[in-house]
């Protein structure tokens, strides 16, 4: 199982997606960090969505970041594949 | 308002026009937080699962009713939120599809 590598999401404290993708990988015993970029200063909001911005163009939430690979949504099948959980 | 009332307000009002609240009453229940979390924040009910601009006309569209609310549940049954479905896809108990986000890419973040 791949569940070395840094997992990331960015997320909003109100979203329901955003809240089952926490679930889904507490659930696969995954550690992640998150950031619910709602809750930021406006400053620091600015920063992480232009980080989050250069990441994927899609622009939603919540955006998923497993080592060098970026799923957007609660994509169980893929988010398992690219964590090599069965 | 309290979440109940809001419930009971938005569920005789949008059933009247065929939308229906998700089975999932727990689910219910945390976006309607989240729309009353919006509303204190913004002043008005953004939804919950975008980020908001601040500003009520750049977010006119995705105020709760959204404006994809209509094409949404027409194609997959189920608003992006899924805090709306339509009656047949809570009759029919499927799990409701991956809704993707219908909002143009130029609108959803304001840097």
């Amino acid at each position: 199982m791949n569940n070395q590598c840094d997992v990331k999401i960015y997320a909003l404290s109100t979203c329901s997606h955003c809240r089952d993708t926490k679930e889904f990988l507490n659930q696969c015993g995954i550690a992640y960090k998150s950031i619910n970029v709602d809750e930021l200063a406006p400053e620091e909001r600015k920063k992480v969505l232009m980080e989050l911005k250069e990441l994927s163009p899609e622009c939603a939430f919540p955006t998923i970041v497993i080592g060098d690979r970026v799923i957007v949504g609660l994509q169980k099948k893929e988010i398992k594949e690219v964590l090599g959980i069965k | 308002m309290k979440i109940e009332q809001l419930y009971e307000v938005l569920k005789k009002s949008q059933e009247a026009k065929g939308y229906y609240f998700n089975r999932n009453k727990k689910r219910v229940f945390d976006l309607l937080e989240g729309l009353l979390i919006n509303k204190k924040r913004y002043g008005y009910m953004c939804c919950p699962c975008r980020l908001a601009a601040e500003d009520r006309h750049w977010d006119q569209d995705i105020i709760c009713p959204c404006v994809y609310r209509g094409p949404d549940v027409a194609e997959y049954g189920s608003c992006y939120c899924q805090l709306y479905v339509s009656q047949e896809g809570n009759e029919e108990k499927m799990p409701h599809a991956y809704v993707p986000e219908r909002r143009p890419m130029e609108k959803r973040f304001r840097l």
